[in-house]
């Protein structure tokens, strides 16, 4: 017989768990997923920055913006494709829509977001199909909004704690990401002259990035420890020091130097990308630690403030003990 | 509580069947194993060898797509026997939990066993069914869970949408597998082949609300007996998860046994989850709009 473990009495910090092993499943998502968070933030705006432009009659941005924007969105599918377990059957994505999954509701925006955009940038590119890119325009920048947004929706609807305690600002986080990953990659596509809008869009989007990410590390206090280390932190870190050097430079010289510009850009778009990878590692912490599952499970028991899911008083004052027993217990009728 | 899900019984009419489950009662559970075996044999589960654990008699360590009952082993330091200085009030306690099928305590070396055999709970509101964006996982006319195999793609999307860790791929197959609740068997009125391989009845298989009355009395019965800290887990429709079609009586907390003291359905939370994201996707429109068409071309 092994000693007495630490099971039942002690794990990490304070907690009871079971040998210290998991409550929850680590995600089985592997690097195609945040990639894809950033890349379809990137579409999504890129669509509705393209459209604007053209309203605004800047149209080389317009162009250029379509063509990241298809670029980005067609790179897409292919990477979330590749994650799925049995790739062949990606086509089940849609056979329902779905409204409790998320992964569902972005997939038809997806597929939606997808069609429109390719039509919008041919039609930019060469003129042809003219009838239904009047359609496709307005269609792709509207559905690059939540094309930006719902894979925050995916991931606060988990058990996950750490993204699931931080749904209320998690979409705010990746909705500002996108806006800066978009501005940053048309920073980097478009020549200066014409890139003031995508300079403006990066700077504020890097302003809100940096305060919005902050404000949700506070608000979702002992569910947060995840972040402040292992590769969370680390993406966490480098996410900041590229936005402040980023934009930064951007603002110093991206107007004057294309090669600031880009560079600039560069520092943005990896800062958007390290911001996912941060939320995407922290959840992949938040899952694997059982104290971080059950520590504030427990506490909330303890304050009050939740029922939790075990109940000692019985419902009745006088047991049958023959009723209750295992040993009474009518053998099941068989066929 | 209430016993009606989303989809059962409305969904099926007049071919709904009674809500079937199981009640695992940890207190009389030997840690034989033979639940799992049954498990694997029954269901042509493939081979899983985890190496020694070291986590006492567990080396199959947790549920997982090759592991659809999992026994769970704790020591504890609690005293096992009459010792000198306890009351006569002690003793006929201790000697009353025994006669009710307590026999948990390890005689002599001062540790208390505590082992339970754990499953997929079936959850009255299951959170993997929800997120599910194949339609892959669906509810049976038996209000359980159940994935099918040839429409899951393994997106994995239930994987972390689970509170208890049950779901998991299976890494050569790519799919997601876990307890069925032997639809098979109960198609054909047979019970699952866990609870046929018990030999303590520590599972019970039937009618949920004939387990939940089964359940009452048990845990009167053994609070009666002083086991203070039994409880019932995912017996109650007012939890996180509206209770579990597989539901337990633990001899400790929960989270002892590596189970989620208060589990929840993330879904209970998705008015929330779309409403910031809709938020977010309208400011992001705003702010667009602002660079663009504000200030200088």
């Amino acid at each position: 017989v092994s000693p007495p473990s630490s099971s039942g009495s002690t794990a990490a910090s304070g907690s009871r768990s079971y040998h210290g092993q998991p409550v929850l499943k680590r995600p089985v998502w592997t690097w195609e997923i945040p990639c894809y968070f950033y890349l379809g933030g990137v579409a999504g705006t890129c669509a509705g920055i393209a459209y604007l432009s053209e309203l605004r009659g800047n149209e080389v941005l317009g162009r250029r913006a379509w063509a990241v924007a298809t670029a980005a969105i067609t790179v897409s599918p292919g990477l979330l494709v590749s994650d799925l377990g049995r790739p062949e059957r990606f086509i089940n994505m849609l056979r329902l829509f779905k409204i409790t999954s998320p992964m569902s509701v972005g997939s038809w925006v997806l597929a939606g977001s997808g069609t429109s955009t390719a039509v919008a940038t041919a039609n930019a590119w060469t003129g042809r199909l003219p009838r239904l890119a009047k359609l496709a325009r307005p269609a792709a920048a509207l559905l690059g909004l939540p094309l930006s947004t719902y894979t925050a929706a995916l991931l606060a609807n988990t058990a996950v704690p750490v993204w699931h305690e931080s749904r209320r600002l998690l979409p705010f986080v990746f909705g500002s990401g996108a806006a800066l990953g978009g501005g940053a990659a048309l920073v980097i596509a478009t020549p200066t002259r014409r890139a003031r809008p995508a300079r403006r869009l990066a700077l504020g989007a890097a302003a809100l990035e940096l305060g919005v990410t902050e404000v949700m590390h506070k608000r979702l206090g002992e569910h947060g420890h995840p972040y402040k280390q292992g590769a969370a932190a680390k993406f966490g870190n480098i996410s900041r020091v590229c936005i402040v050097a980023g934009a930064g430079l951007l603002t110093a010289r991206g107007g004057r130097s294309r090669t600031s510009a880009v560079a600039a850009g560069t520092l943005l778009s990896a800062a958007s990308l390290s911001t996912r990878w941060s939320v995407f590692k922290a959840g992949h912490q938040s899952a694997a630690d059982p104290e971080y599952v059950v520590g504030p499970q427990r506490r909330a028991i303890e304050r009050g403030e939740r029922a939790g899911a075990a109940r000692r008083q019985p419902r009745l004052t006088s047991p049958d003990p023959a009723l209750g027993s295992p040993a009474t217990l009518e053998p099941t009728p068989r066929a | 509580m209430s016993l009606e899900t989303h989809a059962w019984p409305s969904s099926y009419g007049e071919r709904a069947k009674p809500r079937m489950g199981f009640f695992t009662d940890t207190s009389v559970c030997i840690g034989c194993k033979a639940c799992e075996v049954a498990c694997k044999e029954w269901n042509q589960i493939p081979m899983s060898i985890e190496g020694f654990s070291g986590n006492s008699y567990d080396n199959s360590i947790q549920l997982g797509p090759d592991r659809w009952r999992h026994v769970a082993f704790v020591e504890q330091k609690l005293p096992a026997d009459a010792r000198a200085g306890d009351s006569l009030v002690e003793v006929a306690a201790r000697n009353s939990a025994i006669d009710a099928g307590v026999q948990t305590y390890q005689e002599g070396d001062g540790l208390r066993w505590l082992m339970a055999s754990d499953v997929c709970k079936h959850c009255t509101h299951a959170a993997c069914l929800e997120v599910c964006p194949t339609g892959a996982l669906f509810r049976t006319e038996y209000g359980t869970v159940v994935v099918q195999q040839e429409v899951c793609n393994g997106c994995g999307y239930c994987i972390p949408a689970c509170p208890f860790g049950v779901l998991d791929r299976r890494e050569d197959d790519g799919r997601v597998w876990k307890c069925t609740l032997c639809y098979d068997r109960l198609k054909d009125d047979q019970e699952p082949a866990c609870a046929q391989a018990c030999p303590t009845n520590s599972i019970q298989f039937g009618e949920l609300s004939d387990l939940h009355h089964r359940a009452e009395h048990r845990l009167a019965t053994l609070q009666a007996a002083g086991q203070e800290k039994a409880q019932l887990y995912l017996a109650d429709g007012e939890d996180g998860v509206g209770g579990g079609g597989a539901f337990f009586l633990l001899l400790d907390e929960p989270e002892v046994y590596g189970l989620p003291p208060d589990p929840v359905d993330t879904v209970r939370d998705l008015g929330s989850i779309w409403g910031a994201t809709g938020a977010a996707a309208l400011a992001l429109g705003v702010g667009l709009a602002a660079a663009v068409l504000g200030g200088r071309r």
